[in-house]
């Protein structure tokens, strides 16, 4: 579903700022392939999936997605496939629209001057009272009013309302309290069982990384150094990953937010 | 007030109206400030009046619209396409605009229009005789305000209306929902400055003549009617929030023709407007401060008191 082949990303070229952010990385992801990533601060994990999105050009290698090539696609037409959450939930959303203004942009379809249908409404109804945050009754309220939790589940519901291909997700529940967070979290995993949905997770609670998914990728230095999945995966404990991190790249894991619990 | 002074007020609130509107869709609906107003409303005033000299009042209007996209698509294209900060792009098409107003003008800052047809004039003709005589202005005008009204709600609730609403909210989230924010942002200034044109064109008419200058410093009255209007009707649909903007562009030209009845001379207008927009502008901000001020005020003041003992 998701063909990387050799990108490198350096920031700032020859000046002293210069920042190899991504160095050489390939990546191949299966359909239906739930990978968790874990890393270093400034492995180049956010850089990857921004990468992915076409949010700048890397300096070379390429991007298929489901046998698209996207490298030269801008970011707004790779969207259509890709849906992204960021760890602010108040990046995927616009706070001076109403709920359901936001959800007939995210659902995409009709003309340019259709307007909003009564079976739009119904449907979004539906979808949002599966979220079960009682954002059903407050469609016409400005997405502004709504919580840091309630936005996100929000965001999450208009990436995934047309199924992308590929779904990547910024350490979504990272700014969000533990309750809240645990809900997103559960919302995120039945919608992309659901749809089956190929999807990338960035996160910083380590046994979060082995648990969701199938697959776990640990990053430093811009290079993915650990790839582990299937039996090895379903043995493996927090302690085994950081001494396998250690040993793939030559030091001690150093994320000031990663959890170990 | 005398009545002549009202009809006054009334038609230019009205006139003016629909420059504030263009600016509701620029300023408030994509959050671009569309400095090149200025220059466009003269175009639409200089496009409309040379067209309707030329004998064809009707056409005027759509053509003065046209004239206004083309404006609007320049400024559109040079900060989207061409990286230049949206503040300069205006400033840059409105210095253009210039040259291009007095070209269409044939070399001339001035345009007469005393003998000459204009959408007023005919409609002037219609209404001899009926209760309404006198106020062929009001009509046109007030007919293309409810239109301009009417149709900007529709719009701002498509699609693509909405697009543009969410581009000026959260391009992040307009380019995740597939939708091209340079798009939304070039038809946008497209419709607003059609608007615009289309503001200018009546303006010129109901005064039959226009020049140059005819259009300076209209962004910041537009702007202050803005703030008046929102502040008034800043809640609520977009349908509300549109009329809101009408009653700013009234309540503007009232305030305004209270002054002058003050013997304020009628120079400062544009004193007058700048002012409330940087007052409208700044309270906010100075709202937001206050606190910090009164703690700081309360503190020197224990402080002295602990001192003089």
């Amino acid at each position: 579903m998701l063909d990387i082949s050799h990108i490198s990303k350096t920031f700032n070229p020859g000046t002293v700022n210069e920042k190899k952010a991504i160095t050489d990385l390939s990546l191949h992801l299966a359909p239906g392939d739930f990978a968790t990533i874990i890393g270093s601060n400034g492995a180049g994990k956010s850089t990857l999936f921004n990468a992915i999105c076409g949010d700048f050009l890397t300096d070379s290698g390429s991007i298929v997605v489901n046998s698209q090539d996207v490298t030269f696609m801008p970011s707004y037409k790779r969207s259509k496939h890709i849906g992204r959450l960021f760890q602010d939930p108040m990046r995927g959303s616009a706070p001076g629209m109403t709920i359901e203004e936001n959800l007939v942009l995210a659902a995409g379809h009709g003309g340019w001057f259709s307007h909003m249908s009564a079976k739009d409404k119904m449907a979004f109804r539906d979808q949002l009272a599966q979220l079960d945050m009682g954002l059903e009754d407050r469609m016409k309220q400005p997405v502004g009013l709504l919580s840091g939790g309630q936005r996100q589940a929000l965001t999450l519901l208009m990436a995934t309302m047309n199924p992308p291909w590929l779904l990547l997700l910024d350490e979504h529940t990272a700014a969000l309290d533990p309750a809240t967070a645990e809900k997103v979290l559960d919302i995120t995993k039945s919608v992309v069982a659901e749809h089956s949905i190929t999807t990338l997770m960035v996160t910083h609670n380590m046994s979060q990384a082995l648990e969701l998914g199938n697959r776990t990728l640990m990053m430093d230095n811009g290079n993915i150094v650990l790839d582990v999945s299937g039996e090895e995966r379903a043995h493996m404990t927090v302690n085994d990953l950081l001494e396998r991190f250690k040993q793939g790249s030559g030091k001690a894991l150093d994320n000031d937010r990663m959890l170990l619990s | 007030m005398s009545f002549v002074e009202l009809q006054t007020v009334i038609e230019l609130g009205l006139i003016c109206s629909l420059t504030v509107l263009a600016l509701f869709l620029s300023y408030s609906m994509l959050g671009v400030c569309d400095l090149s107003t200025d220059g466009c409303f003269t175009l639409g005033a200089t496009v409309g009046a040379v067209i309707a000299v030329a004998g064809h009042p009707v056409l005027s209007i759509p053509a003065a619209m046209l004239a206004g996209v083309c404006s609007g698509f320049v400024t559109a294209v040079l900060q989207t396409k061409m990286g230049i900060n949206s503040l300069l792009a205006g400033i840059i098409v409105n210095t253009g605009l210039y040259s291009v107003n007095i070209a269409i003008m044939s070399g001339s800052a001035r345009v007469n229009l005393n003998k000459t047809g204009t959408v007023f004039t005919m409609v002037k003709g219609l209404l001899a005789g009926t209760p309404l005589e006198g106020w062929h202005v009001t009509v046109v005008a007030g007919v293309a305000v409810v239109l301009t009204v009417a149709l900007l709600t529709l719009f701002l609730n498509t699609r693509l209306g909405l697009a543009i609403r969410a581009t000026g909210n959260n391009p992040d989230m307009v380019r995740s929902s597939s939708i091209n924010p340079t798009f939304t942002t070039i038809v946008g200034l497209c419709v607003a400055n059609a608007l615009t044109g289309l503001s200018g064109c009546l303006m010129a008419q109901s005064q039959q003549s226009t020049e140059i200058n005819i259009g300076s410093g209209m962004v910041t009255i537009a702007l202050a009617s803005l703030l008046i209007g929102g502040t008034l009707l800043g809640r609520g649909g977009i349908f509300l929030r549109a009329v809101g903007m009408v009653l700013g562009a009234f309540l503007f030209r009232l305030v305004y023709a209270v002054a002058l009845r003050l013997d304020m001379p009628a120079f400062m207008l544009k004193l007058v407007s700048s002012v409330i927009v940087a007052l409208a502008l700044a309270l906010p901000y100075l709202k937001s401060q206050w606190p910090v001020i009164s703690r700081r005020l309360s503190y020197k003041k224990a402080l002295a008191v602990k001192e003089g003992k």
